[in-house]
């Protein structure tokens, strides 16, 4: 533990020792991760907003035009008997015409009509509006006698779930490539180390110091380069949200959304902060396995 | 205590630094190994090290086969060596005692037990070089000389039992390599094992070295 603690110490005095590289080096690996994490941030702004926004999906039934009356409630009764819809609303076929009438355009032909040719419908709202129970419940829906069609207002749902999924996956190879970023320069930045370290190296292993002795200071400078990187990572992505918010929330005003930026959560942090840690370590043991060999000693 | 078997060793490139040489060196033994350059000296002593390996036979260092002993190993068998190589290999940028307490470091001696006991050690080992007063100075102010003192220093501060010197006074003026001959025969005395290679085999034959010379790799009689 004692040797572990010491190799912490070194990692901190080296860099400490140069903190203008540190720093720079930090804000490569910043920068880089920064576009990922702010992308990440952002499609989980969108799939929290597809969770709480006030519009619910919708289900319309059309019934046949032969169900009328006795018919017509029974079947209304068993939609409300349902336990996958939360809410029943029943438009008559007048109403629906009248509808159709008061809309712009549509009262000239809806008057030359001898026949109301709309059938009575029925809105549902279902209780779960994950798009796999929309699907569920249409079937069930177009599988009654009584039902003409089932139309699915969910298309919305699907699409702004598959554009968060795009988001996501967008961000997640992001990240991995970028991530890549961390790595090379960690074990650039240690190949420089070593070399500068070359000597002292070459006399510790020639003194008796074993292997992962000598590797562990390095091992450790990565994991908090790496760790200094996501720290400044996570603040540009809060500042950048901030500056962003005003913008994006005026944006969704416009499509009658309310919407409110969150930065990255705690767990969020932490696995932002795990990641560049992670990376900056990796990149550190293939530096020092490749540089800090025995051969040093000659 | 040291046993060559029959111990060849070629580098890449072909060339034979040491030929089927058999050699016993005994606890407590002072041996002068003689020779022109590239007769093989500093490979025998890399061998006893384990910085070369042998090419063919079996290099004995206190009951371990340096041959074939494994990588992680080998940290451990150079902890009990004392090892002075022709140039210093002195961290520049530190100061005289942290030189010296490099070995404690490295060995985890300091950690096992106090920065005090080692300072106490590297105070002690550099007295018996005659560099006291000298921990706070860097290497790179002092004299040829008095850099190799603090190599050898930094060699004895683990009590070896077996201290190894490749032509420790081959930069140093008579007067410096003198001084410095004396020091080793002062460790052998005290009843170190001592491998030295020398030019100047003069300066230990007077006081009961056996003196061996290799030519080409070869051991000559």
């Amino acid at each position: 533990m004692s040797e572990h603690l010491d190799a912490l110490q070194q990692a901190i005095r080296r860099l400490v020792s140069k903190p203008l590289t540190a720093l720079l080096s930090a804000l490569v690996v910043a920068i880089a991760l920064t576009l990922p994490a702010l992308g990440w941030a952002l499609v989980e702004n969108l799939a929290g907003l597809a969770h709480g926004m006030t519009g619910e999906p919708e289900i319309s039934l059309f019934l046949k035009h032969e169900i009328t009356g006795d018919a017509t409630r029974a079947v209304e009764q068993k939609l409300r008997n349902n336990p996958q819809i939360a809410r029943v609303r029943f438009v008559p076929r007048d109403q629906a015409l009248q509808q159709l009438a008061a809309r712009g355009g549509f009262g000239d032909v809806t008057g030359a009509l001898l026949d109301n040719p709309l059938p009575d419908a029925f809105v549902l709202e279902p209780r779960d509006d994950s798009p796999a129970s929309f699907k569920a419940l249409q079937a069930e829906l177009s599988a009654m006698p009584e039902t003409a069609l089932v139309q699915l207002d969910a298309e919305w749902v699907e699409r702004l779930a598959a554009i968060v999924q795009l988001g996501r996956s967008a961000s997640l190879t992001l990240a991995l490539l970028l991530g890549t970023a961390l790595v090379i320069v960690t074990f650039n930045t240690l190949r420089l180390q070593i070399l500068t370290l070359r000597h002292e190296i070459s006399v510790k292993l020639l003194l008796g110091a074993t292997r992962p002795a000598v590797r562990r200071p390095f091992l450790y400078f990565g994991l908090l380069q790496g760790l200094l990187g996501g720290l400044l990572a996570w603040g540009l992505v809060t500042l950048l949200l901030r500056l962003l918010a005003p913008a994006i929330e005026a944006l969704a005003r416009t499509y009658s959304v309310t919407l409110s930026l969150q930065g990255p959560d705690a767990l969020q942090t932490g696995c932002l902060l795990a990641f560049t840690a992670l990376l900056g370590w990796l990149g550190a043991a293939i530096s020092v396995r490749r540089h800090v060999q025995d051969g040093l000693v000659d | 205590m040291i046993q060559f078997d029959h111990v060849s060793k070629t580098y890449p490139g072909g060339h034979t630094a040491l030929d089927e040489l058999t050699l016993d060196i005994r606890h407590g033994e002072l041996l002068v190994l003689a020779g022109h350059s590239g007769a093989g000296k500093s490979t025998l002593l890399k061998l006893v090290a384990a910085l070369e390996s042998p090419s063919s036979g079996r290099v004995m260092v206190n009951g371990l086969d340096v041959g074939r002993m494994r990588q992680s190993q080998i940290p451990y068998l150079r902890r009990s060596l004392g090892l002075v190589m022709q140039e210093h290999r002195l961290l520049m940028d530190r100061s005289v005692l942290d030189n010296v307490m490099l070995p404690l470091q490295v060995s985890g001696e300091i950690a096992r037990t106090s920065k005090r006991e080692a300072i106490t050690r590297a105070s002690v080992a550099l007295e018996k070089v005659g560099l006291s007063g000298f921990e706070k100075a860097l290497p790179v102010t002092l004299s040829g000389g008095e850099q190799q003192r603090v190599a050898i220093a930094r060699a004895i501060v683990n009590r070896p039992s077996i201290l190894i010197a490749d032509e420790p006074t081959a930069h140093l003026d008579p007067a410096y390599a003198r001084d410095i001959a004396a020091l080793f025969r002062s460790f052998h005395a005290a009843g170190v094992t001592l491998i030295l290679a020398t030019h100047d085999d003069t300066l230990y034959s007077p006081y009961g070295a056996r003196r061996i010379e290799l030519a080409h790799g070869k051991l000559m009689q």
